[in-house]
């Protein structure tokens, strides 16, 4: 029932990056496209440099070598707030949310980048900041309405299970309203029914808003299933890259995950 | 209407319940949008706000899709599937079919796929209105089996884009196809409604079935208008009255609560965001009248008494203190008994401290009547809400009598009857205690089952209830079991197996209770803990477990239950009735009773025979004096997959209490 999906040009060309700390070699001489609209999954084996990668795209890590083309201007050092403003969230391998805060707070911080008012007309709360306030929160609602995490909408996020805390990260990602979604293992210690909810709420987040995706997972199954392209790393090298059932019987690829009999 | 439908019916319809204007729900839609068109008739909350709609809005949004459901081609006679949570669009969807003369048929939004297949498939569904993609999916994966079924309308379309959409239809595309047709042919949908009248099927609800295969219970627009118009009354209901509808819309109570009482006294009705939410909904809410069944109540007793356990010292002392007080002295305040000056003074303070603070917590601030139906609830329990001043009260009926027979009048509120029949309702206590009635809500009969319905309403004009009871010398009803669940011990003791199950289930350890004795020498109980409770309490107590199935098989656990159960043999051994069926072995289950394995009804009884059949190895065991029993039983999980669940479960005796020597034990006259 699922027609073929249109996927569109390169919004997003990695060229030749290498980032090494002191003398490890963290990524070498990785090119990598992100296309629109597609989810692309990147695996490999721990230390494969995936991590590296997903921080290189949204400018935590600056690469020593290579350069990074988003929205047509090339660059090879770009700060994660401007990441941030071009569009590109992301979400964290160890959940960073603000532990105390409710989940509607949480995702409200998404909102930050897109209220025009300063902070002292929001402190005043009055006027033209209550009208802002109120778009930003209808958003939000949105949001919470998609991600079916309504019951905990003013439960403090440190309270929550850990499946619940990554969808709330999902959706202080989401409030961004990003092109690009960078999702660092967002299934990680979930169990199978939280797993498949994810599943459906990445593969949702894609069709309905077109977003793009760029999502690391270690759950092999999880990324057969839902990603349009697959791109292995291993030892910071790149070693396959296509669609998934390619990859999938790609020699090199088995290899790194299944070890090779040195006999 | 087609013959199919009514030929089942054994006795002509009774009078028409109305006058022509209001005999059914179109029609009183009509003169609510006419009478009180500005006032709020639906809300739901949405977006994390309460979006109401007035009744004149109703009228027009029920209009369209009935007209668009027209255009479709639904006719007069069509059955119209309703599947979903309580949501305004399925609400409107149920009237608009009974508009175009057709009937609507709820389905239970939890059923599984092959669930559903039954009731569409047995109700000859054409159209069904689906809540949302789950719904659908259901729908779509038993659709090759129902050749009459030829649309689904959606409400919420969120990931059903790349469906195939030959037979699938947006709820908003039928109401705009409606709109353009309504314009093309004004006069046409007001004609359809007046050719309704208060004789016909107003909708089809398929009764649980706690035996077979669940039946179609066809009511009438009288049976169901008369019974609201019989419980506005004796309840004074108005229209500023607020209620929260959040059981499902399959169920009888609903029908009548949330939908035909509104239209019938004009009140506002309300729906939740969703499932999970329910209790901060009531909480903003606040309804004025309240129904729960026994299971919800005792849920937020359970949750009440949790927290407090987890509350500072002050304040459990203070709890302590004033619900002792309120016990004492509440209900008595509730019903206008004499109490003394100075415990009048002391609740009110007891009422600005705990009661108040307790009842906004919950939402019930502003409660006038709740009710409970179903199950019979625990005097604890009961008394507790009575005790705060919340008019808890409850009621006996089915669907087959369109929800009420009796309702407790204020004043004459107990924990253990029924109450007295409402206007209009006859009772007789049939030679072997069964519950016979003549109600003007008797129900048409059952859909494609005139064996069934001639078994129920018999010749001489009673229905049969199928539950045992009696009436005391005040006219309450009270209710023991079903009437062919009472049995006997292998010495002609009377057992009813209800009766003890409710006293176990009274304790909030314990979810639910499995008694066993027919034939037997002894009465044994399978039990299942409640793993909320019994964690908590593990919890308290220092005990580590891995899950529900390890908790229920620790020996701190197996002490737990039996020292409850010491307790209700202690209560029984004063009962004259029942002193010689206490407890005396028991064991815990491993895996929850759960509906989805077809052990409960959808709408949580046990289904007693079916557990008997299918835990048989472990009934053998508790009767054969071994202390362990394997079991295998199959599980289905919540998408529908199935599995095995093995487990080695362990037998206790049960301390069992004196009978006191000034009780005769009753036995029964064979």
């Amino acid at each position: 029932m699922q027609p073929a999906k249109q996927i569109g040009e390169v919004v997003l060309h990695a060229d030749n990056i290498s980032l090494s700390f002191g003398g490890v070699r963290a990524l070498t001489g990785i090119s990598l496209e992100i296309r629109e609209h597609e989810i692309l999954a990147i695996i490999g084996p721990n230390g494969a440099g995936k991590t590296s990668m997903l921080n290189v795209i949204n400018g935590f890590y600056h690469p020593q070598e290579g350069t990074i083309t988003y929205k047509g201007s090339t660059r090879r050092r770009m700060r994660p707030h401007q990441a941030a403003e071009q569009g590109i969230a992301r979400t964290f391998q160890n959940v960073a949310l603000f532990r105390g805060m409710t989940t509607l707070d949480n995702i409200m911080t998404g909102r930050l980048l897109r209220m025009r008012r300063n902070f002292l007309w929001q402190a005043v709360y009055y006027g033209p900041a209550l009208k802002e306030e109120l778009a930003h929160r209808e958003h939000v609602e949105r949001i919470i309405d998609f991600l079916e995490i309504e019951a905990i909408r003013k439960t403090p996020v440190g309270q929550l299970p850990y499946g619940l805390q990554k969808r709330v990260e999902l959706g202080r990602a989401l409030a961004m309203e990003p092109k690009l979604l960078l999702l660092d293992e967002p299934m990680a210690g979930m169990n199978v029914e939280e797993k498949e909810d994810m599943c459906r709420f990445i593969l949702d987040v894609n069709d309905e808003f077109g977003t793009t995706i760029a999502l690391i997972e270690h759950d092999m199954g999880v990324v057969m299933d839902i990603s349009d392209r697959v791109a292995v790393l291993d030892y910071g090298r790149k070693i396959a890259d296509g669609p998934p059932d390619a990859v999938r019987a790609n020699r090199d690829v088995i290899d790194a995950y299944l070890g090779v009999a040195h006999a | 209407m087609a013959l199919a439908e009514t030929e089942t019916a054994i006795e002509p319809r009774p009078r028409a319940a109305a006058d022509d204007a209001s005999d059914t729900f179109p029609k009183l839609l009509l003169q609510n949008a006419r009478v009180r068109g500005g006032r709020p008739a639906i809300r739901e909350k949405d977006y994390g706000i309460w979006q109401s709609w007035s009744w004149a809005e109703v009228a027009r949004r029920t209009q369209d899709f009935a007209l668009g459901l027209a255009v479709l081609g639904f006719q007069r006679g069509d059955k119209l599937g309703v599947i979903g949570d309580n949501r305004p669009r399925l609400y409107w969807a149920i009237t608009a079919a009974q508009c175009l003369g057709g009937i609507p048929v709820p389905v239970y939004q939890d059923a599984v796929a092959a669930e559903m297949e039954y009731v569409l498939d047995h109700a000859e569904v054409r159209f069904v209105v689906a809540e949302n993609q789950e719904q659908v999916d259901k729908v779509l994966s038993v659709r090759e089996r129902l050749p009459r079924l030829e649309a689904i309308i959606y409400c919420d379309p969120r990931g059903l884009r790349h469906y195939d959409h030959t037979a699938l239809t947006p709820f908003t595309e039928v109401q705009e196809k409606g709109r353009a047709f309504g314009a093309a042919h004004p006069g046409y949908l007001e004609a359809e409604i007046a050719k309704g009248s208060g004789s016909d099927v107003a909708i089809i609800l398929y009764t649980s079935g706690t035996t077979g295969q669940p039946k179609g219970v066809m009511l009438t627009f009288d049976n169901i208008i008369q019974m609201a118009r019989s419980g506005i009354a004796f309840e004074g209901l108005r229209e500023s009255d607020e209620v929260m509808a959040y059981l499902p819309m399959a169920w009888v109570g609903d029908n009548v609560f949330s939908f035909a009482q509104s239209y019938c006294a004009g009140f506002c009705v309300s729906c939740p965001e969703s499932g999970a939410t329910v209790m901060t909904d009531l909480r903003e809410l606040g309804p004025t009248y309240f129904f729960a069944p026994p299971r919800i109540w005792e849920n937020i007793l359970t949750q009440v008494m949790i927290r407090m356990e987890d509350a500072g010292a002050v304040k459990r002392w203070l709890f302590k203190r004033f619900m002792a007080l309120a016990r004492r002295v509440g209900g008595k305040i509730l019903d206008g008994e004499q109490v003394s000056l100075g415990d009048r003074l002391l609740y009110a303070l007891g009422r600005v401290l705990i009661y108040g603070p307790l009842m906004n917590t919950l939402g019930f601030s502003r409660i006038r009547i709740a009710y409970t139906a179903g199950e019979a609830i625990g005097p604890d329990i009961f008394n507790f809400y009575r005790s705060l001043g919340i008019n808890i009260k409850q009621l006996y009926g089915m669907t087959e009598c369109s929800v009420f027979l009796c309702i407790q009048p204020n004043g004459e509120v107990r924990a253990d009857t029924v109450g007295t029949p409402v206007i209009g309702v006859e009772l007789k206590i049939a030679e072997d205690s069964e519950v016979l009635y003549k109600s003007p809500g008797v129900f048409a009969g059952y859909f494609k089952n005139p064996q069934a319905t001639a078994e129920t309403k018999r010749p001489d004009g009673w229905v049969h209830s199928g539950d045992a009871g009696f009436l005391d010398e005040s006219q309450h009803l009270h209710i023991i079991d079903r009437a062919k669940d009472v049995g006997k011990l292998q010495d002609g003791t009377l057992f009813a197996p209800k009766f003890l199950e409710n006293k176990l289930k009274f304790f909030p350890y314990v979810r639910e209770a499995v008694a066993f004795a027919p034939a037997r020498p002894f009465v044994s109980a399978f039990i299942n803990i409640d793993g909320e409770a019994v964690g908590d309490w593990a919890e308290r107590n220092g005990i580590t477990y891995g899950g529900y199935q390890e908790l229920a098989s620790l020996d701190p656990v197996y002490d737990l239950i039996g020292t409850c159960i010491e307790q209700v043999n202690r209560d029984l051994a004063q009962e004259p009735h029942l002193a010689g069926s206490q407890i005396h072995r028991f064991l815990i289950l491993h895996k929850e009773l759960d509906a989805d394995d077809g052990e409960l009804t959808r709408t949580r009884k046990v289904r007693r025979r079916l557990i008997g059949d299918r835990y048989q190895p472990l009934i053998d065991a508790l009767y054969s004096g071994r202390d362990r029993a394997e079991i295998a039983t199959e599980v289905t999980f919540e998408d529908g997959r199935k599995g095995t669940l093995k487990a080695d479960l362990k037998i206790r005796d049960a301390k069992t209490a004196p009978i006191p020597t000034t009780i005769e034990p009753l036995r029964r006259a064979s």
